[in-house]
């Protein structure tokens, strides 16, 4: 039975480290907690229903439009909201509260436009054949989700590590200002960061949509109440923490269903991120944020 | 003239007097950002505040006023327990973790259904509350903050808000202030949340998440943090706009949030900014 829980639980943890991913690429990078991030995962979910109940889209490409629609909400929040805020030299505190702000706007209008109600995919959208793969039972769906979830985490990770561009966003990262001097276009990469992250949270909310079959406006609260723990487990701002913390959050869960039961699924994952806070409240990798004088 | 304040009375007594206790939770975290900690754990002391007075009105037939000590006593014995370790954050890393904080909070609450009910939350707390409690707390809370902010203690804040490294060297215990306005702000939410238990009947642990910490935070920043009329303006507006909005339905929540984000855009400093107050009377005299 163990391998099967094994199993539920990497599907589990690939979507909160992919949600998580984008969560704290734009806190990496742009210094900003962005609350809005678990409406623009339910953004996600309800464009690919959109394409795919009113204009008949593939799975494939339903995923591609989320990816795409979520992205621009995130270039659009950063520019219309994020980029004035910026040009202030706001505190962190302001630009999280104006995202408080968007996150609450677009529940409330989905819940206008669309209802409150749980809307669904149709069901022969993905095929509900079961693979058997080492004693061990996967739904079609669930081995997307892991191979659709590594492969853009591998892809986020490259460009990061590897590439000019990564090099310039870790610049960034350190201080905005010496990139701006070493003549790195700061501006430009903030678009392509909200953007980008705003696209993963997109892809996010459709496959947690699909997983649970239900699409609803107020889906992406608790998703954003995992992410804070996630990336307060990973440590703020560090991609390899999200990915860690994501695949850990989604192992305690699974595990406290399992053994212990149902009920206790938020509080062990809440009680871990608890203890986190008291013994090591910088994350696991982050690092000792005190200034010594 | 009192047949007319006896019909007002009857039908906004509770509007008016949640006002008064979401006053009491603005300046909770006024205390907190004016000596530069972003901490959003107020809605859980709050939440704790009230289910301590419940549990012991309801099952040990306390008294109000103790039930009231119980209420503030014990969020500040739990902030001085889990300020040691996270007042070392700063920040919004210090916003997370509380926030955090906050959500263990709600699913201790949500999971210890022997004592709190769980989910259902607790039902038929006695109706204990008047409307002179609240108004006593608020002037208290007021006049102490007040006296505060002019003593040592607010000065001292002052300084470690502007910069913590630079009052630390001028010899001000950094730590042991900031462990102050931590504690002393869950005991004004603690406060707030025993008496809006015994106000309002009914209290359940959704109550006292993340939309509660949210709101909180709304007030006061909408209000402005220059000073203590900010945080009541605040809370006055944001208790009072959903009560106007009604007739937009569905889309009130919608305009709460665009409120929000025009704030925060156009009036950095809160409505309630005394310099451009003062900025505007001088125009208009002209």
């Amino acid at each position: 039975m163990l391998e099967q829980q094994l199993v539920n639980a990497l599907s589990l943890g690939c979507v909160y480290a992919l949600f998580a991913l984008g969560f704290t690429l734009v806190f990496g990078v742009l210094g900003v907690i962005n609350l809005s991030h678990g409406a623009i995962f339910m953004i996600g979910a309800y464009s690919a229903l959109q394409v795919v109940t009113r204009l008949g889209f593939p799975l494939w490409a339903s995923l591609a439009s989320a990816f795409f629609i979520a992205g621009a909400f995130g270039l659009a929040i950063d520019f219309l909201v994020l980029r004035p805020l910026r040009r202030r030299g706001a505190p962190h505190l302001i630009p999280m509260i104006a995202t408080i702000g968007l996150g609450i706007f677009f529940n409330s209008a989905a819940q206008g436009l669309f209802g409150a109600e749980n809307l669904r995919f149709p069901t022969d959208l993905v095929p509900d054949t079961q693979l058997r793969f080492l004693g061990v039972q996967i739904s079609v769906l669930e081995v997307a989700i892991i191979v659709l979830s590594v492969a853009l985490m591998a892809a986020l990770l490259v460009v990061m590590r590897k590439t000019q561009l990564g090099r310039a966003l870790r610049a960034i990262a350190e201080s905005p200002k010496a990139a701006a001097l070493l003549g790195i276009n700061v501006e430009g990469l903030f678009y392509l960061t909200s953007f980008t992250a705003a696209a993963l949270g997109g892809v996010a909310g459709v496959l947690v949509a699909l997983y649970s079959n239900a699409v609803f406006p107020l889906m992406g609260q608790p998703m954003l109440h995992k992410g804070i723990a996630v990336i307060i487990l990973g440590g703020m701002g560090d991609i390899r923490g999200a990915l860690i913390g994501g695949l850990f959050l989604g192992f305690a869960e699974v595990m406290s269903v399992a053994y212990i039961g149902s009920t206790m699924r938020d509080a062990v994952a809440f009680g871990l991120l608890f203890l986190v806070l008291l013994l090591r409240p910088q994350g696991m990798f982050g690092k000792v944020l005190e200034r010594k004088a | 003239m009192m047949e007319w304040f006896d019909g007002f009375w009857s039908i906004y007594s509770n509007l008016v007097l949640t006002i008064g206790i979401n006053a009491l939770l603005a300046l909770s975290i006024w205390l907190t950002l004016s000596c530069g900690l972003l901490a959003m754990a107020n809605a859980a002391f709050m939440g704790v505040g009230a289910y301590t007075a419940a549990i012991l009105t309801m099952n040990f037939g306390a008294p109000f006023p103790l039930a009231l000590a119980g209420g503030i006593a014990a969020p500040t014995l739990l902030a001085l327990v889990i300020g040691g370790p996270t007042l070392r954050l700063s920040g919004v890393y210090l916003a997370m973790a509380t926030l955090g904080f906050g959500e263990v909070v709600r699913v201790t609450i949500l999971n210890a259904e022997s004592v709190t009910g769980g989910a259902l939350g607790l039902n038929g707390i006695p109706q204990l509350t008047e409307w002179w409690h609240v108004v006593a707390a608020l002037v208290g809370t007021l006049l102490i903050l007040w006296r505060l902010r002019r003593s040592r203690i607010g000065r001292a804040f002052e300084a470690i808000k502007e910069d913590d490294v630079a009052a630390s060297l001028m010899g001000i215990a950094v730590r042991s202030h900031k462990m102050l306005a931590f504690a002393l702000g869950a005991a004004i939410a603690g406060l707030a949340g025993a008496l809006n238990a015994h106000l309002t009947f009914f209290i359940g642990p959704s109550e006292y998440g993340f939309d509660r910490a949210v709101d909180i935070l709304t007030m006061t920043i909408l209000g402005g943090t220059s000073a203590l009329t900010g945080p009541v303006l605040g809370a006055l507006i944001v208790t009072v706009l959903p009560e106007l909005l009604r007739g937009f339905k569905d889309f009130r929540t919608m305009i709460n949030g665009a409120i929000l984000v025009i704030i925060v855009l156009f009036l950095p400093k809160g409505l309630w900014d005394p310099q451009r107050l003062r900025q505007l009377v001088r125009r208009g005299a002209h």
